[in-house]
């Protein structure tokens, strides 16, 4: 899932992920050569650690490398579930290190990286703050036990648009796909937020086994759209810069992205609605790569992550839901503002809504991000 | 003389003996890159187009499954065509653009000549992604481009010009504008001022001075910059990407999706190997049809 570029980090990441590709590249092979046991090389997408822009530190690894010792080196060299994974593949079958204790990736994708025996479990009782995840996220279909995953932050796709541009609120994707919207429109390339989107709007529970056939008419639909000139592109975190300028007035989009929009243009014209159909979940997790370099000391920063105020204080800075227990009273010491933000710490009625996109297997995984592709004009 | 003779021969074969093999010596190291860096990656592509996906994720299995040329070309015959299509409006604007552009350089500049040269480069100096990023602001909602038509009354606020094929197309021209303008350069700077002197003696014209002799002196250069910039177009894939809509995408995003987003190794091998003998096979004729002795 491709995350918010708007800041130092725009011109890199913003580059549809080609240049933070090969940024990443360098990165990883960078840290290959920085490997040693006091040290822990974390692979995370962009601007999703809280960062001092003057110091140029990452104050919550500092914090951790003085009360363990253990370094730590970060690198924002995740920007898609599908690229980040087909690069390291190869080395992770030959059992050859990739550069990282610790990899960030989304929750369908740590399941084909279980399955795939790319993610070790964690040694028993290493990661004791386990307990503080909430309870949604305790026993996910991917990980039931929580043996390889611990959540790093929750993303809820739905609709966001400029209400400048577009002063009536978007409540459901009729109101999105309006005809005054025709041509302004853009939806994500990850294919389980948008065509799931699309399919709860025609009614399916993305959550329970739906067949094929749901899910390929919810591509004709996109199809359709795409022909009648509704989606003007269909692609990653470019389309806040959109939003901005003007280009597209309103999205499928992520929670967290309008979020930091809003705080970064210092403005509050952004705006983000779960759909009345339903809006989609998905976790970021931490796994340890069967190739990690320092599997102890990775346990140990994951469990370090669970702490309530640390997780706070990342929360406060990437604006994505929070999957720790206690972190919402620790909110109120560090922002009050961000305590009843529904988009960190949900409410009830809005985790009603949202739903997790089923486990696809791997024919389905092929067979259905062709058709995803195909749809979007790739393939 | 007899034994002169034989030392003669004696020596001859010593010194061709040693010199049947110095060439190749020579050429070991051209060899060496030629091998490590061309023709492997080649067989290894060759490899993977026809293999099948495996039980992990980036594992494929050698199966021979040759119909993998044909699934992946079919599946992405409209983007085939649409590569070159692009790829050919491009080249012919940035010979339109460049043309001119040379010729000044190569005849009029005068002192600003090595300043003009420089510029035509500079652009070089930043990437080619950002570049293409900053075209974008420049023809998006808020860009000069549209400003300045839409005070002139020409475009109205749902006029856009990104996110279509006409912003594609002048992204690649642009981009690839100076692999057109340097060769173009090169061969009319060389080309010898008494030649287009003795033509105006013999009463022609400047128009007909420019279509006999400039134009085909400069016909080396014509040729080097049509290729330069018909073969990189043909398979790029980042103003497509940043530029056009799911409308206009090129074969480059096909590749792209095949490898890095459906994991399809082998039908990415296959499609670049089909965009590779369509590319050799177009310019082959091209240069069979224009060719000329030398290439710039």
């Amino acid at each position: 899932m491709e995350k918010n570029n708007l800041s130092r980090r725009s011109v890199l990441g913003g580059a549809l992920g080609i240049g933070a590709l090969s940024l990443a590249g360098n990165l990883g092979e960078l840290n290959l050569a920085h490997a040693d046991n006091g040290t822990v090389r974390f692979a995370n997408w962009s601007l999703y650690l809280d960062y001092n822009n003057k110091s140029k530190r990452y104050p919550t690894l500092d914090l951790f490398t003085k009360q363990t010792g253990i370094k730590t080196t970060y690198s924002e060299a995740v920007d898609d579930n599908d690229t980040f994974t087909a690069k390291v593949a190869p080395q992770l079958q030959l059992k050859k290190d990739i550069g990282y204790d610790i990899v960030v990736l989304t929750d369908w994708m740590d399941k084909r990286w279980i399955d795939s025996g790319f993610a070790q479990k964690y040694d028993s009782g290493s990661v004791p703050n386990q307990k503080n995840i909430v309870p949604f996220l305790q026993h996910p279909y991917f990980d039931p036990q929580r043996q390889y995953t611990s959540p790093w932050a929750g993303i809820i796709g739905g609709v966001a648009w400029n209400s400048k541009n577009h002063p009536k609120e978007i409540k459901t994707l009729d109101d999105l796909f309006a005809k005054e919207n025709k041509g302004k429109i853009e939806v994500l390339s990850e294919m389980r937020d948008t065509i799931g989107l699309i399919m709860m709007w025609q009614g399916v529970d993305i959550s329970k086994p739906f067949g094929e056939d749901k899910f390929m008419n919810a591509i004709n639909k996109l199809q359709q759209l795409i022909k009648d000139g509704f989606i003007r592109q269909v692609k990653g975190q470019s389309y806040q810069q959109d939003l901005i300028n003007g280009d597209a007035v309103a999205v499928i989009g992520w929670s967290g992205d309008i979020n930091q929009l809003n705080l970064q243009n210092n403005t509050n014209i952004f705006k983000f609605n779960v759909p009345e159909s339903g809006g989609t979940f998905s976790t970021d997790n931490m796994m340890v790569p069967v190739t990690a370099q320092n599997k102890s000391g990775a346990e140990k920063l994951i469990n370090y992550y669970h702490d309530p105020v640390v997780a706070a204080t990342v929360a406060n800075y990437i604006n994505y839901i929070c999957p720790v227990v206690g972190a919402q009273q620790a909110m109120e010491k560090i922002n009050p503002k961000a305590v009843t933000n529904p988009l960190i710490f949900p409410t009830d009625l809005m985790w009603s809504k949202l739903k997790t996109f089923r486990q696809l297997t791997a024919p389905e995984q092929r067979k259905f991000s062709t058709a995803f592709q195909k749809a979007s004009g790739n393939a | 003389m007899a034994y002169v003779a034989n030392a003669v021969g004696h020596n001859k074969k010593t010194s061709a003996r040693r010199g049947r093999w110095t060439p190749y010596l020579l050429l070991m190291p051209g060899m060496f890159w030629l091998i490590t860096f061309f023709l492997l990656p080649i067989i290894k592509l060759f490899d993977k187009a026809t293999q099948s996906p495996g039980d992990n994720i980036g594992q494929f299995v050698q199966t021979w499954s040759f119909s993998n040329y044909w699934d992946s070309f079919w599946g992405a015959k409209a983007q085939f065509g649409r590569s070159f299509l692009f790829s050919f409006l491009a080249t012919l604007l940035a010979l339109l653009i460049s043309y001119p552009l040379a010729y000044a350089i190569a005849f009029k500049s005068g002192k600003w000549k090595n300043t003009l040269l420089v510029l035509v480069v500079a652009p070089f100096y930043t990437s080619f992604i950002l570049r293409t990023i900053a075209w974008e602001q420049i023809l998006g909602n808020q860009g000069p481009v549209l400003g300045i038509l839409r005070t002139l009354h020409l475009a109205n606020s749902n006029t856009h010009i990104t996110a279509s094929s006409f912003a594609v197309v002048a992204g690649l021209t642009y981009n690839f504008l100076p692999f057109m303008t340097l060769p173009l350069y090169a061969s009319l700077e060389r080309i010898d001022p008494r030649v287009l002197e003795a033509s105006g003696d013999l009463y022609a014209n400047s128009w007909k001075t420019f279509f006999r002799v400039t134009f085909p002196l400069s016909s080396p250069g014509v040729l080097a910059g049509t290729l330069l910039t018909f073969i990189p177009a043909a398979g790029d894939y980042i103003n497509a990407d940043i530029l056009g809509n799911p409308g206009t995408k090129m074969i480059g995003n096909v590749i792209d999706a095949h490898f890095f987003q459906t994991t399809d190794y082998p039908g990415a091998a296959a499609l670049s190997i089909i965009l590779m003998l369509t590319i050799l096979i177009l310019v082959l004729l091209y240069i069979r049809r224009f060719g000329t002795e030398e290439l710039v």
